[in-house]
């Protein structure tokens, strides 16, 4: 088989990408290797999407639905494979893929890799105690509940106050599933304001900040988790412990970009530790462009979709022959934890993606020539900045500040 | 003649696959959900070369012909093996004369090909390992294995050849007339038996003790370890020990089958009553952090996919309890089974066949005519050539719908195990290495507790992780 670009995964990136490489009139195969499209927005099923992107509010499903109308309506330049697995990908531009069809080979010009990220595993905390059935990541327990139609327990502690862990408490509590607490190790809710008021403080679930789990217990299935607070070094203080009798724990401990596929052909980014892309989704190998929470953890997948769409078009024009260099990198510099894009190609405005490295009330944002004014940043909301060429014209290296005011 | 065996660790289910040769009815019978899924689930899985063993005990005697049998029982049996070589390593000058002792007690061990190696040598076969190092033991008869594959395969073959297969039955007495044992009484049934074998692990002193036999009192040792992900399977190639201490062979850094890397175990000694204490905790996790560094000073430990705990049934006398029972006449034990139980787990079974039951105890067994010592392992299709995979899937297309992605584990593979005996996600977990990766299940999880609610015809709420109570999901969200 051959084509002109391969995209790898097929969620809210991927999707957006190979639609923006089909109206550039190239022919695309899309690979995913869930059954249907659409990634982990199917398992979404509540709203806030869209807001930037559609200027309207929608849920996980219908957001996929209207990238899936599209994929439809370009169905004569992009071949969507499901069930596929892409086993391999190669220096001489081609891949390996499985589907029920068997093993076949691909021949592209060039690849957008949009794979998306997996989900912290309890075992990696090193958490002490017994190993019992009932815990779960967030996505999991998202998945069971709405895609499965399971109830995964009945009384649960969620240890994590990112996006997914406050949604689920809610989604938990609507189901009737006793929500006893969610637990944060940070002095501060790790996700974004509207989900500690909708998803938390409306179904009055506390939430213990400064605290993290010490000790899971039960021989069979989930009994009991011991919680207690925190010093500034994340150590736990003795004495400060307390049990929570439950039989389901459920963890939204941090998102890890998946880029293991790819690990001899590009280069990572230490701080992100995903793949590390140019303005233009381009990678340190020229054929190979990335887009979504493979690059980067973003915080809406308006965000993504839009970083899939200039994945789409850049990838595009390399297959037309326009050729670009990597260009000079992007470093976090004082009161910022990381950047996204981790350099700048010099086409283009850039659409500049950070995060505070602490809650600041007002700060003043410093890139190049660029300045602007924020108030009230936290490190779990990012921030988006549009910045023009002409203000960083002459640098050699981009620095990003937040000067506190 | 009915023969029973308790206990389907790799010790029981060897014996039971070794009986399986002769014409007698083989029972095996087993607490857990599972087979190998007591002490041989959590260990270091090594394959040891036997120089650590003292002369003249009875580890001495079975371990280094046990490592040689595992040549031919993972071709007969189809499990996996990697002749990795271990090193003991010596970082001081006090340390040295250690190895020379070990040296000469592996030789007289019959332990083949052993010789002490320089700096420069261990440097430059294993780059990763402490430069300060001194000296070092290198046994390249020793390896590495998947301990409870070992008991699956052995399983799968006796069953193909006869064996009577009885999980989740706890024995909880016996009948017997006069001293010996007519009867064993689980917790489901009464099975009629001539022998006892009694290779129940960590309980076999209890087990003992109800049929009025002689035992050795067995206590729990705990090991605490961590598990890798696969980025670092190349941080060493061979399984590295540091210099051993009276109490044991340390806390090691050692490849696995798959590819990742081992790290443990701990040395903590329980009392008797905490053989089911399979809990972690900062201490120990933190002792096998600080003592690997001593062996290999980077290790990124941001890399971590799991820390675990097992059990390892140790005794004063330090030493295996193995033969036949001078009280009760038709039991036979085989407990103690501490390190290096699972490499000398295929000489025992030989012995308890050959010797103890023949010749000690005077059963004629003869040979079954058709035994069938081979056994085939579930395809892997990752690992075929890509024609071989392709006509797989042609055959059935589920060999080409990967599940689980880390491992690259497909549908038919799941389904395979399923067929086999799996019943729990455990169960197929050990059997595929499907939920055993980087990402622990999070992808994978779901959809393989749907392929056992399908292929098993029961509801989700229905299947267990591990034991009767460990349910994974309960009811529905909408009716």
């Amino acid at each position: 088989m051959k084509t002109d670009v391969l995209v790898i995964g097929a969620g809210a990136a991927g999707m957006a990408a190979a639609i923006a490489a089909a109206k550039k009139n190239l022919k695309v195969v899309i690979a995913e290797r869930d059954e249907i499209t659409g990634g982990i927005l199917n398992q979404c099923i509540h709203n806030g999407f869209g807001l930037h992107y559609f200027r309207e509010e929608l849920t996980g499903p219908e957001y996929a639905e209207r990238f899936r109308e599209q994929l439809n309506r370009y169905a004569d330049a992009i071949e969507v494979l499901t069930d596929c697995h892409v086993l391999r990908l190669n220096r001489d531009k081609t891949a390996l893929l499985v589907s029920l069809k068997g093993v076949f080979e691909l021949e592209t010009k060039a690849v957008i890799y949009a794979a998306g990220a997996r989900e912290r595993p309890f075992g990696s905390l090193m958490i002490p105690g017994d190993r019992p059935s009932g815990i779960f990541t967030a996505g999991v327990a998202q998945r069971l509940m709405n895609i499965d139609n399971r109830k995964v327990g009945r009384r649960a502690l969620i240890v994590g106050s990112g996006d997914i862990g406050m949604i689920m408490a809610r989604r938990l509590t609507l189901e009737g599933i006793e929500v006893v607490g969610v637990v944060e190790r940070l002095p501060y809710p790790g996700g974004l304001l509207r989900n500690v008021i909708q998803c938390l403080r409306d179904f009055n679930i506390p939430l213990y900040l400064s605290s993290t789990v010490v000790e899971v217990k039960g021989s069979e299935r989930l009994e009991e988790v011991i919680v207690a607070s925190v010093d500034e070094q994340f150590r736990p203080i003795p004495g400060t412990e307390k049990s929570f009798k439950v039989d389901t724990l459920v963890l939204s401990v941090g998102l890890i970009p998946q880029v293991e596929m790819l690990n001899s052909l590009v280069a990572l980014d230490k701080r992100t530790r995903g793949i590390a892309c140019s303005n233009t989704g381009q990678s340190s190998n020229e054929w190979i462009f990335a887009a979504g929470n493979c690059t980067a953890i973003f915080d809406l997948v308006d965000y993504v979709t839009r970083e899939g769409e200039r994945a789409g078009e850049y990838a595009s024009r390399y297959v037309n022959g326009d050729r670009f260099s990597l260009g000079i990198p992007i470093v976090p510099g004082e009161n910022v934890m990381l950047t996204f894009p981790n350099f700048y190609s010099g086409v283009d405005d850039l659409t500049l993606y950070l995060r505070c490295r602490k809650p600041m009330e007002r700060a003043l944002l410093k890139v190049g020539g660029f300045e602007k004014s924020f108030e009230d940043l936290t490190p779990s909301e990012m921030i988006v900045v549009k910045i023009p060429e002409r203000k960083l014209a002459n640098l050699d290296m981009v620095e990003v500040r937040l000067e506190e005011v | 003649m009915r023969i029973a065996v308790i206990g389907a660790g790799v010790v029981g289910s060897l014996i039971a696959r070794e009986l399986c040769r002769y014409d007698v009815e083989v029972l095996l019978i087993e607490k857990n959900l599972d087979v190998g899924w007591g002490v041989t689930k959590a260990n270091s899985a090594i394959l040891h070369a036997g120089y650590d063993d003292p002369v003249g005990s009875v580890r001495a005697r079975f371990c280094s012909t046990g490592n040689e049998m595992y040549t031919e029982l993972s071709r007969e049996l189809d499990f996996e093996i990697k002749r990795t070589g271990s090193y003991v390593l010596a970082f001081d000058d006090r340390e040295v004369p250690v190895l020379h002792r070990l040296l000469i007690q592996g030789e007289k061990n019959g332990v083949p090909d052993l010789s002490i190696h320089d700096r420069e040598t261990i440097l430059s076969r294993e780059p990763r390992i402490n430069p300060e190092v001194k000296m070092g033991l290198w046994a390249p008869t020793a390896g590495i294995t998947e301990p409870w594959m070992v008991a699956i395969a052995a399983v799968e073959n006796a069953l193909e050849n006869g064996l009577k297969l009885f999980l989740n039955e706890e024995v909880i007495d016996f009948e017997k007339q006069g001293n010996r044992i007519v009867g064993i009484v689980t917790k489901r049934r009464v099975h009629r038996v001539d022998v006892v074998i009694n290779a129940a692990g960590l309980f076999a002193d209890e087990i003992a003790r109800l049929a009025g036999a002689e035992y050795v009192p067995l206590h729990p040792r705990k090991g605490q370890y961590i598990l890798l992900d696969k980025k670092l399977g190349n941080v060493v190639k061979s399984v590295v020990f540091p210099t051993p201490t009276e109490k044991s062979k340390g806390i090691l850094v050692l490849p696995t089958i798959d590819g990742g890397l081992l790290l443990g175990p701990t040395a903590e000694d329980l009392p008797a009553d905490r053989k089911n204490d399979l809990t972690t905790t900062s201490e120990g996790v933190q002792a096998v952090k600080n003592s690997v560094l001593k062996l290999v000073p980077e290790i990124d430990f941001s890399l971590v996919v799991k820390t675990f705990a097992g059990l390892r049934p140790e005794s004063p006398q330090k030493d295996f309890f193995i033969g036949k029972s001078e009280i009760v006449p038709n039991f036979v034990n085989a407990m103690a089974m501490r390190s290096p139980g699972l490499t000398a787990a295929p000489a025992i079974a030989k012995y308890i066949a050959e010797e103890v039951l023949q010749q000690q105890m005077g059963l004629s067994l003869t040979t079954k005519k058709g035994f069938k010592p081979t056994r085939k392992g579930i395809r892997r299709y990752a690992e075929l050539s890509l024609e071989e995979w392709q006509r797989a899937v042609n055959e059935n297309p589920s060999a080409g719908r990967m599940v689980c992605f880390c491992n690259e584990v497909t549908e038919a593979e799941i389904v395979e195990a399923i067929r086999r005996g799996a019943r729990t996600l455990d169960g197929v977990k050990f059997r595929t290495r499907a939920m055993f990766g980087r990402c622990q299940g999070g992808f994978c999880m779901s959809k393989i507790l749907k392929i056992l609610e399908r292929e098993l015809k029961t509801d989700a709420s229905q299947i267990v992780l591990k034991s009767p109570n460990s349910w994974i999901v309960d009811g529905k969200v909408r009716e």
